[in-house]
């Protein structure tokens, strides 16, 4: 088995923290992770990329190659196209369909929705909205880890379980708000 | 032995605390900065050992220095173009007896991520004649740190580790062995060994050239360097480093897996390549950099094998190497990815955050010099950086840690007026107080504007060397006529102020310093957080 994830993003949206919580829920369930990560200058408000590959056997390189990705994960809708040529043929694009509008040439929104409607495998997830009727749009990124979770190496319950431990710091309202973004982005997934 | 998930950078800053760290330096440079982040909070947990930001990595490489003179061990981490600043002492530590252990970690930044260039710090080792690692792996970051402790003790030479991003800012698990306890204090037998005068010198350069061949034996049996000697089909593959991964990568795809060789420790074992390429027709290179063994090969191996790699075009010159790269370079097609037919995406390079105080200085300078034909403003290494990129395109030159103020001081000699210089805090803290007193010997007709955002904010937001109440006095100190010296809060409130301000110091036909003050927003929003949780 091996898994390998291209997440993309904005710099400041958090695409480490999402990479971090899905490599630690992998390695809990005792498989090989290899997470490579963006910091300097791309971190401002730059298109960020972060390259996570999951195995039961050893990972070589900590690059994923061109069109072996199993799965695109992106916090941003123009993100979730610019690392196309590293997805599988029968790979699956899931995205945030909320844009980050920080550049003067954003194209309107519905072409790129489009675009990605034209993949073979695409889900898009209004993150932000299903993450305040969880009780906070700091959740966004929660969802989007949920909406990943059935295509993720890692049985869900582990995924929820680390998340509790992560925020159980912050009080166990910050956990519930973060735990059922995480069954929103589930549910929302399944439904599309 | 427990296992951890550690960055590449963590990797080698856990590596130097079990080899028995007394002490660690660093200034802040991405990729190499987390390494003594992790140092630092390491510190903060366990009491030691000291972990330590200094002004720049001359000044940081010095502070070692006396560690190791005084018979401990330590640390000095830095950038790839850190070890420029720090040229001076590195090269000259080659000649000393090292005492305690020494290792210079320097993370280089192939592909250049966030760099001015992507020079390769093997260079660097071989000039100074002194061993280097290259891990290839987390675990071999941690390893490799620990042991080049000891072989500094051993041939009491400096010893470098040399990371690449892709290490730096990679996770993975790391299995730990025990601590090793730290040295005692015990200073130099042989002062004269530490003391480089030209007789001395030509002592320890002599002891250093015959410690060469021993030297050499030991990189040789290193198992760093191995060779696998598959039927090669003619066809041989030398790595270093991280080009292995790649290497492995794509190796079930092969049909017969090449003769195989791997260098992690250098000076690279010469009398095993010569062996290896003997029976081979051809030989490929592959390495992250530059082509340091590809072109040292061309001096050791028969005309008969030809030897394939950057500087023969299999592997592309510049830029990172990557698995796909690698594949085209072992012959095999690169796989496809998806696309899609007329997509077109527009770029999103990186920019100031909303709100940063910078923009607020930027609109001032461009407002100030809009009248101006003949103006020149240079700049430097930063956030600031950024304001080269629209919407500002407000500065014209970023060379290297404090050039913007030396380069002011040439604009303005070669005839240009008004010139100003536009650095940040840290960075003129780091290389730019230097410049600055040539600009007050001669009294340069030029304004230098510090950014004052009271942190080392591109890099995460360490701290500065000194508070920023303490930078007006600093200025001042350098013999900056007080008239001539402003501080002022950089805020869009004061906008028109500052800007009249400015205008009549880019006027003055003298030196001029205006501090802008402003915390960066990102520090702010980290220390409201870091509040929050504190009373939570
Ligand atoms: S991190 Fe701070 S200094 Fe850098 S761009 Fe953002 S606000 Fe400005």
């Amino acid at each position: 088995m091996k898994c390998d994830i291209i997440l993309s993003g904005v710099g400041g949206q958090g695409v480490l923290s999402v990479s971090a919580i899905i490599a630690s829920s992998a390695m809990q369930e005792g498989l090989a992770v290899k997470q490579s990560e963006v910091h300097g200058m791309s971190q401002r408000g730059g298109a960020v990329l972060a390259n996570l590959r999951i195995s039961d056997k050893p990972i070589a390189s900590d690059l994923i190659p061109r069109g072996t990705a199993a799965l695109i994960l992106s916090m941003e809708p123009v993100e979730s196209l610019r690392y196309l040529e590293y997805l599988a043929a029968d790979g699956t694009v899931i995205t945030a369909t909320n844009p980050v509008t920080n550049i003067d040439d954003y194209p309107p929104i519905e072409s790129i929705l489009d675009q990605v409607r034209r993949l073979p495998h695409a889900i898009m997830i209004d993150a932000e909205k299903l993450a305040r009727q969880a009780g906070s749009a700091r959740a966004t990124n929660m969802v989007m880890v949920g909406a990943a979770a059935h295509l993720l190496p890692v049985p869900f319950a582990t995924i929820e379980h680390f998340v509790r431990t992560l925020f159980a710091p912050k009080g166990e309202r910050v956990v519930d708000i973060n735990v059922k973004a995480l069954h929103a982005g589930r549910s929302a997934a399944a439904a599309s | 032995m427990s296992e951890m998930v550690l960055l590449g950078d963590e990797a080698v800053a856990l590596g130097a605390v079990h080899a028995g760290l007394t002490a660690a330096y660093a200034y802040p440079g991405t990729p190499s900065t987390e390494i003594l982040e992790y140092l630092v909070r390491h510190q903060q947990q366990h009491g030691g050992p000291r972990a330590q930001w200094c002004a720049n990595e001359k000044t940081a490489y010095e502070a070692a220095l006396g560690v190791s003179f005084a018979g401990r061990r330590t640390m000095v981490a830095m950038k790839h173009v850190g070890l420029n600043v720090a040229a001076d002492p590195f090269m000259n530590s080659a000649l000393l007896a090292i005492n305690g252990g020494l290792v210079v970690a320097v993370a280089d930044d192939p592909g250049m991520h966030s760099s001015q260039n992507e020079q390769d710090t093997r260079y660097f080792a071989d000039f100074a004649r002194v061993i280097c690692f290259e891990p290839a792996s987390h675990q071999e970051a941690y390893e490799m740190t620990r042991e080049a402790f000891d072989v500094s003790e051993r041939f009491t030479i400096p010893v470098v580790v040399r990371l690449v991003t892709r290490l730096a800012h990679s996770r993975g698990i790391v299995t730990v062995r025990d601590a090793r306890p730290e040295n005692p204090r015990h200073k130099t037998a042989d002062k004269m060994t530490w003391i480089l005068l030209p007789a001395n010198a030509r002592r320890q350069w002599r002891s250093l050239l015959d410690r060469q061949p021993d030297i050499r034996r030991y990189t040789a049996a290193s198992p760093y360097n191995t060779v696998t000697a598959n039927d090669s089909r003619g066809l041989g593959v030398i790595t270093t480093g991280l080009a292995r991964n790649y290497f492995f990568e794509n190796l079930e795809d092969l049909p017969t897996p090449p003769a195989h060789l791997h260098v992690g420790a250098y000076p690279f074992p010469a009398d095993a390549i010569r062996t290896f390429v003997g029976g081979l027709t051809r030989v490929l290179v592959l390495e992250e950099g530059y082509p340091f063994v590809e072109r040292a090969l061309r001096g050791i191996v028969p005309p008969a094998v030809a030897i394939l790699g950057r500087e023969s075009g299999e592997v592309p010159e510049d830029g990172e190497l990557n698995p796909d790269l690698v594949r085209a370079a072992l012959g095999l097609p690169v796989r496809a990815g998806v696309s899609l037919e007329g997509l077109h995406l527009p770029g999103r390079p990186p920019q100031l955050c909303a709100g940063c105080p910078h923009g607020d200085s930027f609109q001032s300078i461009l407002s100030v010099l809009a009248s101006f034909t003949d103006a020149i403003v240079t700049s430097d290494i930063g956030c600031y950086t950024l304001g080269a990129l629209p919407p500002y395109n407000a500065i014209e030159t970023c060379v290297c840690m404090g050039a913007s103020v030396g380069m002011a001081k040439g604009a303005s000699d070669a005839g240009f007026h008004p010139v100003v210089a536009v650095i940040g805090d840290s960075t003129f803290l780091h290389s730019g107080v230097t410049p600055l007193l040539d600009a007050v010997a001669s009294d340069t007709p030029m304004t230098l504007l510090i950014l004052d955002n009271k942190t080392v904010a591109m890099t995460g937001g360490q701290p500065t060397i000194r508070r920023s109440s303490d930078l007006e006095g600093v200025v001042r100190g350098l013999g900056v006529a007080p008239d001539h010296l402003h501080v002022l809060e950089a805020h869009p409130r004061r906008m028109a102020e500052n800007t009249e301000i400015l205008r009549r110091e880019v006027n003055h036909r003298g030196l001029s310093v205006i501090i802008a003050v402003r915390e960066c927003i990102e520090t702010v929003k980290r220390g409201k957080q870091e509040k929050t949780a504190a009373s939570a």
